[in-house]
């Protein structure tokens, strides 16, 4: 058989599956408003996705992933989209971050025992790496974990770790040579957080969410088999999954502009619209088609302009490093532009609501409004977090342009 | 289509490097302008581009051309841009070329194409009137005589009018400036009675010059396409050169900024090497990333043209606007990275930062064109 009819037999078997296996009820996400979903349906199509790896597609079957190549998942991707539905999600920090990692550098038994966790979304995920000490200087960190026996034992605190008052495990950074210099006393550890000495609290943003924890340790015990890697030698693995972390953010950002498939299509021939101008409309008034004030006018076609070519550049970085190689360095100019832009685009919608933004909560005001005037405080966050917009220039200057130090 | 190099076009992009590199350095313009040659380019090396194929890129093989599209064309004028080779590829190879080609009857293809693909023709369209591009902005006039027409009025910053042995005259047969409608294009031979080029000396050195006609009579075979309906070829003229002139400006945003990062990394103030200072890794950085976004959108354009997408000239716009904010950003921060240096006529900074102006202005600049994005937009 060729590769084409193999690939169309993979099509076809996962219509069928697709058709026996998800929920009726979380398909055709946007028009379907009378059938919504229940607790039910949503645990029935995680079974069924984590029965197969769909969760995390491409991961080898052996730690519970897919197994699918490139193009069995793009059809997966393709098939999923055409029945309107997602894949059941998962821990986002062990898909996108754990995983890849593990796979690089952890051991075949760290491998069998936390990857298929993750597909299965038993285990939630979280990040311990930024301290109160030790932000944009991530290799300060301080958090200690001694050896005692078959445990490393930790003291110390994170702050900044996004949902761990959700999360079951965490991977985190410890100090576990305090005499060398500090990138080389780092080591990456993996840890229960259900047990004694653990202390979660949330912490309150200026966008009234409370999406990040500060976390202390008082003689917590990690298993000196979840150390990832060699002692001492967590640094580098810590710097490959910020590469992970750096190529999330810059694709998931809300305004941040994935290509759209509209976009990134040859030959569509459905009229260009910019949201943004379209939700502008109301609040500016038009003439002819045109928005009424020239300035933010012209300052929502320059967003939408940058966030094209921000776009078109994800979608040429993919196919330059169709080679196979992970995210390199130009992961950081995507951190660091999607941040930016995100920010931007809330400034403007900003600009565009004029005083209706200027609520809170309650009455008086739209759902859209109030999430957007959220949303404006909220992206304040995208240049700090998972490295500042000066660390990624940094990066940059450093590994792409080979500034000197 | 994909957005890097196929294994052709990466072929001729060393190629082209190489070639321009060796015969067009930038001492080429210096020379030029240095000596005031009167047509600013050795037609010479134009004929030896022309038996590279580069002449008639866009042209069919039944004129001599190497029928290649964009995607080819922006590799040669992002090479031109690198060292500001001076040569007619906007006038001639892709205005002139695109004129006929999409306008002419056989006749006039016949005549003129494989002159172009050989490298023969030099061809300059004249179409503006004004400072600030305005595509229908066009009063010169071609009123109907017996077996023929009538052309008066001026024209200005006509690229290669000097020395040119044909010229593509925009003007109004019906209507009035501004309207879309009622512009006809004309062949006219300049050595025609009542034509007066005169050579305006531009800041970046290139060939340009102000064109009067003075009642200059000519025939009806003269006139390229139907009458009142040139604005329909003048579009795709405006298109290719739209978008020829971004993968320039690219070019020139390329070049100027990897000579500004090598003096970052080999000059030494307060005994340290400059490019060590934050102040300036940060903006280097930051210039880095608008070339690489520069670069997605003009790749982008050339195809979009080669595949005839449909709402393309958002892309175009969008391409145009870019490329000239990133390149006059990339040569205002080169020059203030080389300190005193940069202000002398001695580095080459200067030249590259009066072409990108130069190619900045030309058919529209980046506010024009975000204007123009934003109504292909719907907004």
């Amino acid at each position: 058989m060729d590769e084409e009819t193999i690939l169309e037999n993979f099509r076809n078997e996962l219509r069928n599956w697709l058709e026996a296996n998800c929920p009726k009820a979380l398909r055709d996400s946007a028009a379907n408003t009378k059938n919504s979903p229940r607790q039910e349906d949503h645990a029935a199509w995680l079974k069924a996705c984590a029965s197969r790896g769909y969760t995390t597609p491409t991961w080898p079957k052996e730690y519970g992933g897919g197994g699918l190549s490139k193009e069995e998942h793009s059809i997966l991707l393709e098939e999923i989209d055409r029945i309107g539905t997602h894949i059941a999600p998962v821990s986002f920090f062990g898909t996108s971050m754990l995983g890849p990692v593990l796979l690089e550098f952890g051991s075949e038994a760290q491998k069998k025992e936390h990857m298929p966790k993750i597909t299965s979304g038993e285990i939630q995920w979280c990040q311990g790496y930024s301290e109160p000490g030790a932000g944009s200087d991530l290799a300060s960190l301080q958090t200690r974990a001694v050896r005692q026996g078959n445990d490393f034992i930790i003291n110390g605190s994170k702050i900044w770790t996004t949902g761990a008052h959700h999360a079951d495990w965490m991977f985190c950074l410890v100090r576990t040579d305090p005499n060398a210099p500090k990138h080389d006393g780092i080591s990456f550890i993996l840890f229960d957080l259900h047990q004694p000495g653990v202390t979660i609290s949330p912490l309150m943003l200026i966008s009234g969410q409370s999406d990040f924890c500060q976390v202390f340790f008082e003689d917590v015990k990690a298993k000196a088999e979840n150390l990832v890697g060699e002692l001492n030698a967590g640094w580098t693995i810590a710097k490959r999954l910020l590469q992970h972390e750096r190529s999330m953010l810059s694709g998931g950002m809300p305004g941040g502009a994935r290509p759209s498939k509209k976009e990134s299509g040859s030959q569509k021939a459905t009229a260009p619209r910019s949201y943004l101008a379209e939700s502008a409309r109301p609040y500016l008034g038009e003439e002819g088609g045109q928005l009424n004030d020239p300035i933010l006018r012209d300052q929502i076609a320059q967003y939408e302009l940058d966030s094209l070519c921000f776009g078109l550049s994800l979608q040429r970085s993919g196919q330059e490093a169709k080679a196979g190689q992970g995210p390199g360095a130009a992961s950081s100019m995507f951190k660091l532009y999607a941040s930016e832009m995100n920010k931007r685009r809330s400034e403007l919608v900003m600009s565009i609501q004029g005083a209706s933004g200027l609520g809170w909560e309650g009455e008086g005001f739209t759902p859209g409004e109030l999430f957007e005037t959220r949303g404006w405080l909220r992206s304040k966050g995208n240049s700090i977090e998972g490295g500042t917009s000066e660390v990624q220039l940094n990066v940059i200057a450093k590994r792409v342009l080979g500034l000197p130090d | 289509m994909s957005l890097v190099l196929s294994e052709e076009q990466h072929l001729l992009k060393q190629t082209a490097a190489e070639f321009i590199s060796e015969h067009s350095p930038i001492t080429h313009l210096r020379a030029m302008r240095d000596t005031a040659d009167p047509i600013g380019f050795s037609k010479d090396l134009w004929k030896e581009m022309a038996e590279l194929g580069w002449t008639g890129i866009l042209l069919p093989e039944q004129y001599g051309g190497s029928e290649l599209g964009m995607a080819e064309l922006g590799v040669l004028l992002e090479e031109c841009g690198r060292t500001l080779a001076p040569y007619p590829f906007l006038s001639t190879a892709v205005m002139g070329a695109t004129a006929i080609a999409l306008g002419g009857n056989e006749k006039q293809k016949s005549n003129i194409l494989p002159g172009i693909s050989s490298g023969e023709q030099i061809v300059a369209v004249a179409f503006q009137e004004n400072p600030r591009f305005a595509p229908y902005a066009i009063s010169t006039s071609a009123r109907p005589s017996d077996d023929g027409f009538i052309l008066s009025g001026q024209k200005a910053w006509v690229w290669d009018a000097c020395g040119a042995d044909q010229l593509i005259v925009a003007a109004r047969t019906s209507g009035e400036p501004g309207d879309r409608r009622g512009i006809s294009l004309f062949l006219v031979e300049p050595s025609c009675q009542g034509i007066a080029i005169t050579k305006t000396q531009m800041v970046d050195s290139r060939n340009s010059a102000r064109i009067e006609f003075d009642d200059v009579i000519i025939n009806s075979e003269a006139l390229v396409g139907e009458l009142n309906e040139g604005a329909e070829i003048l579009d795709a003229v405006y298109e290719r050169c739209t978008t020829a002139l971004a993968a320039e400006l690219f070019g020139i945003s390329q070049e100027i900024f990897e000579r500004t990062l090598e003096y970052l990394k080999t000059r030494e103030q307060f005994g340290t090497l400059i490019g060590t200072f934050q102040a300036l890794k940060h903006r280097a950085a930051d210039l880095f990333c608008e070339v690489e976004l520069t670069h997605s959108i003009v790749l982008e354009a050339l195809r979009a043209i080669d595949e005839d997408r449909p709402y393309r000239e958002r892309l175009v716009s969008a391409a145009k606007a870019r490329a000239s904010d990133t390149a006059s950003r990339v040569c205002r921060e080169a020059l203030q990275m080389h300190g005193g240096i940069g202000m002398t006529d001695e580095v080459d900074i200067g030249l590259f930062m009066k072409r990108a102006k130069a190619a900045e202005i030309a058919l529209g600049d980046s506010s024009f064109h975000r204007n123009r994005f934003a109504e292909v937009t719907g907004f």
